[in-house]
């Protein structure tokens, strides 16, 4: 039996407009590595119009979880579709994912950027370059070797990297993890900036702050089940579950 | 013991005074190899990047061919090529035995699989820290492999280096399609086994002592490579 949770049940609250149309739609979702089951049987629908949180403790499946959205995984079994399509090529084009550890090319800042440019059609590349520079404040930066620069560096340049494709989906594994108050307040502004934008925002953090923060739903986690689908007001002051109760009381969980 | 001391007198001053048989020994070996390199490299390099990022039936055949070709022996190559080029053999028409251009392909089959093999192994490795990066940015095959023959130019150098080594220490294989003609084939190494054979130790000794140099020279460059790299932080 699937968990399913979902927006629309907290809708009748009045709180919310109608749901827009459901650019995520997961049935069935199971992913299992040998004898184990790190996702089982997930059902979920997300809309454009929120930025989602994804919560939980580690081992919940999250960043298995973003893989598999993104097609970087493929489910064992169920199905995944953006906008109604399954996830192609074509779809993957449209979407972002920042790693928590970002890989990046052993060049300067700016032709990291320019190497993502160049594999798509855009005409207006040295517009892009400066605003994802100046986005992420990392003009002063742009000739430098990027694995020269420190982590926060480097996660900005790995965001920059990401929305200078101008991406219609942004999925963001702890974006800010380890990162120092600063640096973790230009990330944010950048996400924010591209929320505002029409940009959906799918994120995985820790730092229930954040969550709240920037987070307007939150999906927790927990073993392999979405135990919790809800606003994010909803989540911090009325944790439905007893996992997320537990797990925002610091409580830990197995 | 005096002889061998007069010997390594006569060959310092053959190097120092720029003796022409000498020079033109060292000129020929270099170009040869220098060209069998290049053959090697333009080949080499895009296979052995192929074979790693890329998946298709009998991929781990071909690995392992590569490998196992790695220790080819010089004699067998030299064969080999001897059977192709010979007027009985399917390249004969071309009459390239005996030929500078007989030893650059005889040097290029012997170092190219060490070119694929290494280059492979070189971008496999990077590829397994790129793969998720290069997916999530849908970067078509032929970029990829672009961006990681560039990424991982320092250490593809030292592969190249090691190839230049091997095949301009090479003397079996240029020894039986070269033929070791005088002012037409006549390499460093096989004028070394020539002249020491002859007992004209001077000579041998001095084109010794340049493959020493060019030796060193070599490793002087890997060395260097290794730290350029390191210091300009792009590994």
């Amino acid at each position: 039996m699937h968990e399913v949770v979902s927006l629309a049940s907290h809708a009748d609250n009045g709180l919310r407009p109608a749901p827009s149309p459901m650019p995520l739609r997961i049935s069935g979702l199971t992913f299992a590595t040998g004898n184990t089951d790190i996702l089982k049987g997930i059902d979920l629908d997300l809309s454009t119009d929120r930025l989602t949180v994804l919560m939980g403790p580690n081992g919940a499946g999250k960043s298995v979880f973003l893989k598999l959205l993104h097609g970087l995984l493929q489910p064992t079994s169920g199905e995944i579709s953006w906008m109604g399509q399954p996830v192609t090529k074509a779809v993957r084009k449209q979407q972002a994912l920042v790693f928590q550890k970002p890989v990046l090319l052993r060049r300067s800042v700016a032709a990291n950027l320019n190497f993502a440019l160049g594999l798509r059609k855009v005409s207006d590349r040295a517009e892009r370059l400066k605003e994802a520079l100046s986005d992420l404040g990392l003009e002063p930066l742009a000739k430098r070797p990027a694995r020269v620069l420190s982590g926060g560096e480097q996660q900005r340049l790995a965001l920059a990297r990401a929305l200078i494709l101008k991406p219609k989906v942004l999925m963001l594994d702890e974006p800010t993890a380890n990162l120092d108050p600063a640096t973790t307040l230009v990330i944010e502004q950048a996400i924010s900036k591209v929320r505002r934008a029409g940009v959906k925002v799918i994120m995985i953090t820790h730092a229930p702050h954040q969550a709240r923060r920037l987070g307007e739903e939150v999906v927790f986690l927990h073993a392999g089940k979405i135990t919790e689908h809800t606003p994010a007001d909803t989540f911090f002051d009325r944790p439905a579950s007893e996992a997320a109760r537990a797990y925002l009381a610091g409580e830990i969980l197995i | 013991m005096q002889d061998f001391a007069h010997s390594f007198v006569l060959a310092g001053d053959l190097i120092a005074s720029g003796d022409e048989d000498l020079t033109e020994i060292v000129g020929l070996s270099l170009r040869v190899t220098a060209s069998a390199l290049g053959i090697s490299a333009l080949i080499g390099l895009p296979f052995g990047a192929i074979l790693a990022v890329s998946r298709f039936p009998g991929r781990t055949a071909v690995t392992v061919l590569a490998n196992a070709l790695m220790g080819l022996p010089p004699v067998v190559v030299g064969l080999v090529v001897y059977m192709l080029l010979s007027n009985a053999g399917p390249l004969g028409p071309l009459q390239l035995l005996y030929t500078p251009t007989a030893m650059i392909i005889a040097q290029a089959v012997l170092i190219t699989p060490i070119i694929i093999a290494l280059t492979r192994q070189v971008i496999a490795d990077l590829n397994a820290e790129y793969a998720d990066t290069f997916h999530s940015l849908v970067v078509p095959w032929h970029t990829a492999i672009g961006a990681l023959l560039w990424d991982a130019r320092f250490s593809l150098i030292t592969v190249l280096l090691a190839g230049f080594g091997r095949a301009v220490a090479e003397v079996g294989a240029v020894m039986i399609v070269g033929g070791n003609i005088n002012h037409v084939t006549r390499m460093m190494t096989t004028a070394i086994a020539l002249e020491t054979s002859r007992g004209d130790l001077a000579l041998a000794l001095a084109l010794g002592m340049v493959l020493l140099l060019i030796a060193l020279a070599v490793n002087g460059a890997v060395a260097l490579l290794r730290g350029t790299e390191r210091s300009s932080a792009h590994a």
